[in-house]
C-alpha cells in the first residue's frame, strides 16, 4: 500500500511539472491551431534563468529560504515570459495564414535553434540547480516518503493553476483568449485586438513552462540543455491526452502521464518509461483523437 | 521531360557505379567515406521525398526504418565469416534486401495508424514510432543495446552505394510520372478531391510510406557497413531531422533539388569541420572542434529551416519546372 | 408529378443524418432516373450539399439506404462510389492546386488504369501505350470543353469560370453515369450563366448521363432541370416540375425571409 502511495505522489509531482507545461501547449493550441513544437525547450531556458538568477538573488535575498525562492520562480517566469513574446512575434506572426505545415517546420526550427544554441552557451554538461528552498524536514508516515520539494511541486502548482483560472475566466483578456479559440474572425470583429491576446498567450504559457523548469529543477537537480525534448514532447502527449485546447484536460492529462509513467516505472520495468508517453499517444489518436475532455472537429466539405 | 530513356539512364548508372567502384582502392579513403554518406543521403531524402514530398504525409521518424534496415543487415552479415567476393557480394545484397523489406514491414505498421491523421499530429505521431524503435533497439541484447553493435563486414562500396541510389531515384520518379503516380500528389493536394477522382487515399499513403520506408532500410544497411559500427542513439529524432532539412531544402516533391541539397547538406559538416581546422580561427574554434562542428551543424540547420521557411518555403531548388507529358 | 421508371440510377431511402444533436438530413427519398436533370434546391442550410456528400459517401448515412443501378451503395467508401459510377463537383472548388490542368484531368483516368504499380516501374510498351491512350482521351475531353490550349498551365492559374469548367471536366474523365454539380453557376454573371446551362445540356446529351444539381440560382435551375426536389431544413417539403414547384405554397414559405434571386 506504502509502495503504491509513494508511486501516487512521485507521479502526481512529475504530473504537475508536465500539467504545467501541457497548459502552454494547449492554450496556443487552443486560439492558432498549431503546434509550438520550441516549447518544451521555454521549460528548458526557465531552469536555466533559475540557475544563473539564483546567485544574483542570494546576493539581495538570505538564501536559501522561501522568499529567495519565490523570487527567483518570479523572475524565470517574467524573462520566459518575454523569450515566448519574441519567438511568436519573429518566427511565427510573419508565417500567419500560411500552411500549417510551414509553421510547425519554423517551430521545429526554433527548437533546435533553442537546444543547440544552449548548448554552445551554456555547455552540454549538466550543471547542478542550487538549492532555492530549505530541505525541510521531510514527512514519514510508515515508510513513505515525502520530500518538501514534492509538497512545493504540488503546492506552486495549484497556486499557478488557481491564477490561471482567474485570468482566464474572470478578466477581460481571459475571455478574449476563449473569445478567440471558439471563432478568430467574430472575436476580431468584435474588436479583440488577436495580436496583443496571441503575445499574451504566448506569455503565459510560456510563464507556466518556466515555473515547471524551476519545479523541475528543484526535484532533479541536474539541468542541460536537452532536458526539454522529453518533459516537451510528454507535456505534448498529455496535452493531446485531455483535450487539446481544453485546459482543464491538459492538467488532467499531465496528471494521467505523470502517475501512469511512475507506477510502470516502479511496477514494472523502467527501461520502457520514456515510450510509455508515445504508446499513450498512438492509442489516444487511434481511439479517441479529440481527447478525453476534448470535442470533435467536423472537417467541411 | 519524356522518361522513355529512364531505364538506359539506370543501366548506364549502374554500370557507371560498378566501374568506379573498381577502381575506388586509387582514392583517398576519407573521400570514399564521405561519398558513401552522399550516396546514402540521397537515397535517404529520396525516399522521404515520396513520404513528405508527392504525397504530403509529414513523417518525422525516418531513421526508424533507417534503423530497422540497418540492424538486419548487420545482424546477418555478422553471422558469416570471410567469404569469396561473389559469395560476399551475393549475401550483403540478400542482407540489403532483408533490411530493406523489414523496413519496408515497419513502414506498414507505422503508415497504417497514421492514415487518419492531419499535418501536426503525423508529423508528432511519426516522431513517436522513430523514437519507439529506438527505444526497442536500445532494450534488445541481441544487437547490443546501448553498447552499440559491431559490424564485421565493411561490405560498402561505390557500387552498391550509388547503385541504390539509382535505383531509388529511378523507382521513386518513375512511380511518380505516371498516371498511377499522380495519385501521390492528388492525395498531397485535395485527398477529399482525390477520394471523389476515386483514388484510394488510404493505399496511396501506405505505398508511399512501405517504399520510402524500404528504401530508408537499405540506406541503414549501406550505413551499417560503412561505419561498421552501430548505436541506437545514431537513429534518433536529429538523424529524422536532418533527412527532413534535405527534403525542404530541396523542395518538396522536387527529387532533383532534394538530390542537389543531400549532397550540399553532406559537405557541410565535412566544410565545418575543415573550418575547424584552419589555424587562424579563434580560440573558440580550436578548443572545442567536435562540439563547434556538431553544435554548429545543428544551429545552422535550424536557422536554415526557420530562414527558408519564412522566405522561401518551396525550397532553394525550386524553379518554374516544364510540364510532364508523357510522350 | 412526373414520377421516373422503376428502375431508377440513384435510390435513396429514409435517408437520415445526424451529427451529434443536429439533424441535418431526415427521411429523404429520392430518385433519379436514367438520362435526367434534377434539380435539389433549398434555402441556405438546408443539407443540400450534406446530401450529395451522403450519395458520394463522404458521409455515412445514420439510417436508410442508398441504392445506385439496384446496388446498394450504403456505407460504401467514397472511392469505390465514384468507381461505380457517379462523380462530382465541389462548392468551393476542389483541384488539384500543384497539378497541370491536363494532370488534374488525368487523374480520374487513374479508375480505368489496366495496369499498376508494376507496369509504372516497368515501363514496357503496354504502360506507354496505355498512357498514350489516356493522353488522346484527356486532350479530347479538353478540346470538347475548350480548355485545351490551357492544358500545361497549372490549374490555379485559370479563371474562375474555367477552373469550375475544369472542375466538371474532371469529374467527367471518371466516366459517370450520375454526375453531381455543387453550385456550379456560383459567381457567374448572366451570359456566363447562359453558358454553363447550355454546356450541362450538351453533356447530358452527348455523354447520356444523369445530372443531380444543387444551385441557389433559379434562371439555372428553372431553365433546365426536368424535375425538381426542394429540401428544407433537411427534409423534402416539395417534389415537380419547375412550374408545379415554383408555384407550390411551401416552396415559397421555406424562402420567404430569403433573398430571393430573380429570375432574369
Amino acid at each position: 500500500m506504502t509502495e503504491f502511495l509513494q508511486q501516487l505522489i512521485n507521479g502526481l509531482a512529475f504530473g504537475s511539472i508536465l500539467a504545467l507545461i501541457a497548459l502552454g501547449y494547449t492554450m496556443v493550441y487552443g486560439i492558432l491551431r498549431f503546434i509550438n513544437f520550441a516549447h518544451g525547450d521555454v521549460f528548458m531556458l526557465g531552469a536555466f534563468a533559475g540557475f544563473y538568477l539564483a546567485p544574483k538573488i542570494a546576493r539581495v535575498l538570505p538564501t536559501p529560504s522561501i522568499g529567495s525562492g519565490l523570487a527567483v520562480l518570479f523572475a524565470a517566469m517574467l524573462i520566459c515570459a518575454a523569450i515566448g513574446v519574441v519567438i511568436e512575434r519573429f518566427a511565427y506572426r510573419p508565417l500567419r495564414g500560411r500552411p500549417k505545415l510551414t509553421v510547425l517546420i519554423t517551430a521545429i526550427g526554433v527548437s533546435l535553434f533553442l537546444e543547440y544554441t544552449g548548448q554552445f552557451v551554456f555547455g552540454a554538461a549538466p550543471k547542478s540547480f542550487p538549492r532555492l528552498i530549505p530541505d525541510y524536514p521531510i514527512a514519514h508516515v510508515g515508510g513513505l516518503s515525502v520530500t518538501s520539494d514534492q509538497i512545493i511541486v504540488l503546492s506552486v502548482t495549484g497556486l499557478l493553476l488557481v491564477a490561471l483560472r482567474f485570468i482566464v475566466l474572470k478578466t477581460k483578456i481571459g475571455m478574449a483568449m476563449r473569445a478567440l479559440s471558439f471563432n478568430p474572425e467574430a472575436a476580431a470583429l468584435m474588436g479583440v485586438n488577436t495580436d496583443i491576446v496571441i503575445s499574451f498567450t504566448f506569455a503565459l504559457g510560456s510563464a507556466l513552462a518556466a515555473a515547471a523548469g524551476i519545479l523541475f529543477a528543484i526535484n532533479y537537480p541536474a539541468i542541460d540543455p536537452l532536458m526539454g525534448i522529453l518533459p516537451g514532447l510528454k507535456a505534448f502527449v498529455a496535452a493531446v491526452l485531455g483535450g487539446i485546447g481544453n485546459l482543464p484536460g491538459a492538467v488532467l492529462g499531465g496528471l494521467i502521464i505523470g502517475v501512469t509513467e511512475a507506477f510502470v516505472s516502479g511496477y514494472i520495468s523502467s527501461t520502457y518509461r520514456d515510450a510509455i508517453a508515445f504508446g499513450v499517444l498512438i492509442l489516444i489518436l487511434l481511439v479517441k483523437p479529440s481527447g478525453l475532455l476534448g470535442k470533435k472537429e467536423v472537417e467541411k466539405v | 521531360m519524356t522518361f522513355k530513356h529512364a531505364k538506359l539512364l539506370l543501366l548506364a548508372a549502374l554500370l557507371l557505379s560498378l566501374l568506379i567502384s573498381l577502381f575506388a582502392g586509387r582514392i583517398n579513403s576519407y573521400v570514399l567515406f564521405v561519398l558513401y554518406a552522399i550516396g546514402i543521403n540521397i537515397i535517404l531524402a529520396v525516399s522521404l521525398n515520396l513520404i513528405n514530398g508527392y504525397t504530403g504525409q509529414f513523417s518525422l521518424g525516418h531513421a526508424g526504418f533507417m534503423a530497422v534496415g540497418g540492424y538486419t543487415a548487420a545482424v546477418i552479415t555478422n553471422q558469416f565469416g570471410d567469404l569469396n567476393a561473389f559469395a560476399a557480394g551475393a549475401l550483403f545484397f540478400g542482407a540489403l534486401l532483408a533490411g530493406g523489406l523489414l523496413a519496408a514491414v515497419t513502414g506498414l505498421l507505422v503508415g497504417l495508424p497514421t492514415l487518419r491523421l492531419r499535418g501536426d499530429y503525423l508529423a508528432i505521431v511519426t516522431l513517436g514510432f522513430g523514437e519507439i524503435i529506438r527505444v526497442i533497439f536500445q532494450n534488445m541484447n541481441a544487437v547490443g543495446a546501448a553498447r552499440g553493435l559491431s559490424v564485421m563486414h565493411g561490405s560498402t562500396n561505390f557500387f552498391w552505394t550509388f547503385g541504390t541510389a539509382a535505383v531509388t531515384i529511378y523507382v521513386v520518379t518513375a512511380l511518380v510520372h505516371s498516371t498511377y503516380g499522380r495519385g501521390f500528389i492528388a492525395v498531397r493536394d485535395d485527398e477529399v478531391a482525390a477520394e471523389a477522382m476515386g483514388i484510394n487515399t488510404t493505399k496511396y499513403k501506405v505505398t508511399a510510406f512501405v517504399v520510402g520506408a524500404f528504401f530508408a532500410g537499405m540506406a541503414g544497411g549501406l550505413y551499417a557497413h560503412s561505419i561498421q559500427f552501430l548505436t541506437p542513439s545514431g537513429f534518433n529524432f536529429m538523424q529524422s531531422i536532418a533527412i527532413v532539412v534535405m527534403v525542404i531544402l530541396g523542395g518538396m516533391g522536387n527529387t532533383p533539388g532534394v538530390i542537389i541539397a543531400a549532397i550540399l547538406l553532406t559537405l557541410l559538416p565535412e566544410g565545418l569541420r575543415w573550418l575547424a581546422g584552419i589555424p587562424s580561427l579563434p580560440g573558440i574554434a580550436k578548443a572545442y572542434p567536435f562540439a563547434w562542428v556538431g553544435n554548429t551543424r545543428m544551429i545552422i540547420y535550424s536557422l536554415l529551416l526557420i530562414g527558408l521557411m519564412l522566405t522561401r518555403p518551396q525550397g532553394l531548388f525550386t524553379w518554374k519546372r516544364r510540364p510532364i507529358l508523357p510522350a | 408529378m412526373t414520377s421516373p421508371s422503376e428502375n431508377p440510377l440513384l435510390q435513396t431511402e429514409r435517408v437520415t443524418i445526424r451529427f451529434g444533436g443536429l439533424t441535418a438530413v431526415s427521411g429523404l427519398d429520392l430518385q433519379i432516373g436514367r438520362n435526367e436533370l434534377i434539380g435539389l434546391i433549398g434555402p441556405n442550410g438546408a443539407g443540400k450539399t450534406t446530401v450529395f456528400n451522403l450519395i458520394t459517401g463522404v458521409y455515412q448515412p445514420t439510417e436508410g439506404t442508398i441504392l445506385f443501378d439496384g446496388q446498394s451503395i450504403t456505407g460504401c467508401k467514397a472511392y469505390r462510389i465514384t468507381a461505380r459510377g457517379i462523380a462530382r463537383t465541389f462548392q468551393n472548388i476542389r483541384l488539384f492546386s500543384s497539378l497541370t490542368v491536363f494532370d488534374n484531368v488525368r487523374t480520374a483516368f487513374h479508375l480505368h488504369l489496366q495496369g499498376d504499380v508494376r507496369h509504372a516501374l516497368w515501363r514496357g510498351r503496354a504502360f506507354w501505350a496505355e498512357e498514350k491512350a489516356i493522353a488522346t482521351q484527356v486532350l479530347e475531353l479538353l478540346e470538347i470543353f475548350h480548355l485545351e490550349k490551357f492544358r500545361a498551365a497549372p490549374a490555379k492559374s485559370l479563371s474562375y469560370g474555367d477552373q469550375r469548367r475544369l472542375e466538371i471536366v474532371r469529374a467527367l474523365a471518371a466516366r459517370p453515369r450520375l454526375l453531381l454539380l455543387d453550385e456550379p453557376a456560383a459567381g457567374m454573371n448572366s451570359s456566363e450563366k447562359t453558358d454553363l446551362m447550355r454546356l450541362i445540356q450538351f453533356i447530358k446529351g452527348k455523354f447520356q448521363i444523369s445530372v443531380l444539381l444543387v444551385e441557389h440560382d433559379m434562371q439555372v435551375v428553372m431553365g433546365i432541370c426536368e424535375r425538381i426536389a426542394v429540401l428544407d431544413y433537411g427534409v423534402k417539403i416539395a417534389e415537380g416540375r419547375p412550374d408545379e414547384v415554383r408555384r407550390n405554397p411551401k416552396v415559397i414559405e421555406a424562402y420567404l425571409g430569403e433573398e430571393r434571386t430573380h429570375d432574369a
